[in-house]
């Protein structure tokens, strides 16, 4: 186990590392100037001179990296360009938006998403299952960002019992700030959920076919227990696998719902650091991100090793 | 689904979790929409139209300012007298002003912000207002005289801009983030990526404004806009970013919609050095290839056509819309005549905003009509300001100059579009340094002219102010003679 932690722990940093080098290296390359950006149209050689000594751009960029990297190391990462304020203090902000609202998306779309498949699979080709899936396969066509406007206009406008966007800060308390996050949730939670009710009932038929449930049911078993008892537990390990993945794309990857509902989220702070080439921002965000991902798929992996006493990582390495 | 069942739907899944809603009272708070967040509070510290528009007259001010009609008027100045040679301005100044922090305000302060903002280190975007600056000068507290090295016909429309605004020496460094002035609302907090919130200055030296807390909020998204000011969560979307909402909104008697002008003169430049555009004849072919008329019907029909760089309504303006009127014969005679040939491939770069992008699409199809091939690039806004305003690697733009009296970048030894014409820098450096109402408004109308007759660039149209807001408000701007959102003089009606 020591050693597993070791070599996941080594190869996180070389993964961090080499993300970090790629996308220094692709900011150097795209077109655009921070400095520019800030002083615009109206700018005049000798302001862009200044602005540009201010920030530290007039510096070699192995000079930039390097700093850059070194920072990261002592945990200081740098001063935003466009906002000028500690990046740490911009990123701590939007996370305390963007974890909420994934591990609240998440909480939704598998407490919807994992009875429901379950019932479909126990209920195969009967017309609750029918039904089930038909309204999943609507679920997995249906974009979170039409989801979130219908919400919107249900919800906020014809009856407006709920913000229609924004975010008040948790500082306004906990219900206020709660209440801001909902409609994004249920936005993001119900196609996510579409498709994770459809893995979770291809998983329990898998499982229902297995000789261990035949054994359970021939030992006396009822079908019902039979099913919680042995075919679900082990149907979870795919289900558990996309959960993970869904849950990295719930940091980052929501820009269009942050957008519809105006959520200042990661996934916008990403989007506006790209437009505005506030470079620092952009780093350090793609270098977190690349370590949560890293981490959730360590727990997802961790996971395995619950739902599955059989998986060994010296055995499955 | 119909209003029942989205009822039954709303009350069984969200309703028992929420709270009874709070009992109206009598509101003295607004919340404004604005599509940009700004980069920083600090307006002397960055060119974002946005910073201006929370801060400028809220929590800055300057000696003069930029009345709501475009004139310039007294702010932290009380009166002012110029030396009949124009070189020198003594400001009589508002005494018992004093800056949110408690720092007085006095002529010191003068002299810091107008010697900050032409120091060698200075990122003032618009350095360029204080350059003409010789010496500022304290006889007293009370009285500022600034000695200018020549004439500057702009100076106090300059000094009235959000680039001029005081700056207490106590809290210049942390102003960009804290921001700190003398204005009639205070900073009080700023939820990055989505609200900046003030509060009446109770220490205010001049009247108190009638609202006791403003909220800014960002909003780029232009259905979310829509929906938060269908929903009440904004009382007021100044520059609403949604036109296609716009006949909804009327419909709604809760909601004015206020149509103005500001100072964007959105125009299709041209690169002035590169052929075959050096000649003047391809120039004017190109005005008479558009039908400015359908362009706007397409965008919208809110902006007004121009025919120079100014915009109708400001002082001088001179109608020069009619010079080069839609005529896609004339404009095919006069490519032929320049030898420009049918097909002709001419790269047309498109930014972000929608006047650029479909207005982009109308004009490549009219140009179609003359035989011109236009090549749509769209380009994100870091790498117009790369590829076209630094390198200026295009043959045509669109692109809209937000800058008040902005005819000075015509006369620039280097500007992105090339314009380089020893007449009009004449004229220009005239205009500058002649302090005389009449002659300075006939001056404007020539350069006006000589532009036109130029056609330095293709002059489109005024851009449009959309303002979009609760129908209790007043005291908000209709039109945006300068980047504000001025809410020293709103308040609800009853």
């Amino acid at each position: 186990m020591t050693a597993f932690l070791i070599r996941r722990l080594a190869g996180l940093l070389l993964t961090l590392l080499a993300a970090s080098l790629v996308v220094f290296l692709v900011l150097q390359v795209i077109p655009g100037d921070p400095a520019s950006l800030m002083l615009d149209t109206s700018a005049r050689a000798d302001t862009l001179a200044a602005l540009r000594h201010q920030m530290g751009l007039d510096r070699p960029a192995w000079i930039r990296y390097l700093t850059w990297i070194g920072g990261l190391l002592t945990g200081d990462f740098g001063i935003s360009y466009t906002y000028a304020t500690p990046v740490s203090e911009l990123i701590a902000q939007r996370v305390m938006v963007s974890l909420p609202l994934a591990v609240l998306s998440i909480c939704l779309s598998t407490t919807i998403a994992i009875p429901i498949g379950v019932l479909a699979a126990a209920r195969r080709g009967r017309g609750t299952d029918v039904a089930i899936m038909g309204a999943a396969q609507f679920g997995v066509a249906l974009p979170n960002f039409w989801l979130g406007i219908l919400l919107i206009l249900l919800f906020a406008v014809a009856y407006p019992i709920l913000p229609a966007g924004g975010f008040v800060g948790w500082e306004k308390g906990f219900w206020p700030a709660l209440r801001c996050l909902i409609l994004p949730a249920f936005s993001l939670a119900l196609p996510q959920a579409a498709i994770l009710s459809r893995v979770t009932r291809s998983a329990v038929l898998e499982t229902l076919g297995q000789d261990y449930v035949r054994t359970a049911l021939a030992k006396g078993l009822t079908g019902v227990a039979a099913l919680w008892r042995h075919a679900v537990p082990n149907a979870l390990i795919p289900v558990v696998t996309i959960i993970g993945l869904q849950f990295s794309f719930l940091l980052a990857g929501t820009v269009i719902i942050e957008n519809v509902f105006a959520l200042p989220g990661l996934g916008r702070l990403v989007f506006q650091a790209i437009s505005q080439r506030d470079l620092i921002v952009v780093q350090d965000l793609v270098v977190l991100l690349a370590g949560s991902v890293i981490v959730v798929n360590f727990l997802v992996d961790l996971a395995y090793l619950g739902l599955d006493p059989r998986i060994t990582h010296e055995g499955a390495k | 689904m119909t209003r029942l069942q989205a009822t039954l739907l709303a009350t069984t899944l969200l309703a028992p979790l929420l709270p009874a809603a709070p009992a109206l009272a009598a509101k003295d708070s607004i919340t404004l929409g604005m599509p940009l967040e700004p980069p920083v509070l600090d307006p002397t510290a960055g060119a974002a139209a946005a910073i201006k528009e929370v801060t400028y007259a809220n929590i800055y001010q300057g000696l003069t300012r930029i009345a709501p009609d475009g004139n310039v008027a007294p702010q932290l100045a009380k009166s002012w007298t110029i030396t009949p040679d124009g070189l020198t301005y003594t400001f009589a100044l508002q005494t018992g002003a004093k800056f949110h922090d408690g720092a007085p305000f006095d002529c010191s302060v003068v002299k810091f912000t107008y010697e900050r903002a032409v120091a060698a280190d200075s990122t003032n975007s618009q350095k360029g207002f204080f350059e003409p600056i010789a010496s500022t000068a304290c006889p007293n507290p009370a009285t500022a005289v600034v000695t200018l090295k020549r004439p500057t016909g702009l100076f106090l429309n300059n000094m009235g801009s959000g680039d001029a605004v005081m700056i207490s020496p106590a809290s210049a460094a942390t102003n960009k983030t804290n921001p700190v002035g003398t204005g009639p609302f205070v900073f009080k907090r700023w939820i990055k990526g989505d609200r900046v919130e003030l509060e009446r200055n109770p220490n205010y030296w001049g009247p108190a404004p009638k609202i006791a807390a403003a909220t800014f909020r960002f909003i780029s998204d232009p259905s979310a806009a829509t929906a938060a000011i269908m929903a009440g969560d904004l009382d007021a979307f100044p520059l609403f970013p949604a036109p296609e909402s716009l006949d909804t909104i009327r419909k709604d008697k809760r909601f004015a919609v206020v149509i103005g002008t500001t100072q964007g003169k959105t125009v299709m430049s041209i690169n002035n050095e590169r052929a075959p555009f050096s000649d003047v004849r391809v120039r004017r072919a190109l005005a008479h290839a558009i039908d400015r008329a359908a362009l706007i019907d397409a965008l919208g029909g809110l902006g007004k056509p121009i025919g120079s760089h100014y915009i109708p309504g400001n002082p001088g303006y001179v109608d020069l819309v009619g010079a080069y009127p839609y005529d896609p014969a004339k404009a095919q005679k006069l490519l032929a005549e320049a030898g420009v040939k049918p097909g002709t491939e001419m790269t047309l770069k498109l930014p972000p905003p929608g006047y650029a992008r479909r207005g982009g699409e109308v004009i490549a199809a009219m140009l179609e009509q003359v035989g011109i091939k236009a090549k749509l690039v769209p380009v994100e806004w870091a790498q117009w300001l790369d590829q076209v305003f630094k390198q200026s690697d295009f043959d045509l733009t669109i692109i809209s100059h937000v800058e008040p009296n902005d005819l000075d970048i015509y006369a620039r030894d280097k500007y992105y579009f090339n314009y380089k014409s020893p007449a009009y820098r004449a004229l220009y450096q005239k205009y500058v340094e002649t302090t005389n109402p009449a002659d300075r408004t006939d001056l404007l109308g020539q350069l006006q002219r000589k532009l036109s007759e130029d056609e330095a660039n293709v002059f489109l149209f005024g851009l449009a102010k959309t303002g979009v807001w609760n129908a209790k408000l007043t005291g908000l701007w209709e039109n945006q003679p300068i980047f504000a959102n001025d809410l020293s003089a709103v308040a609800w009606t009853d």
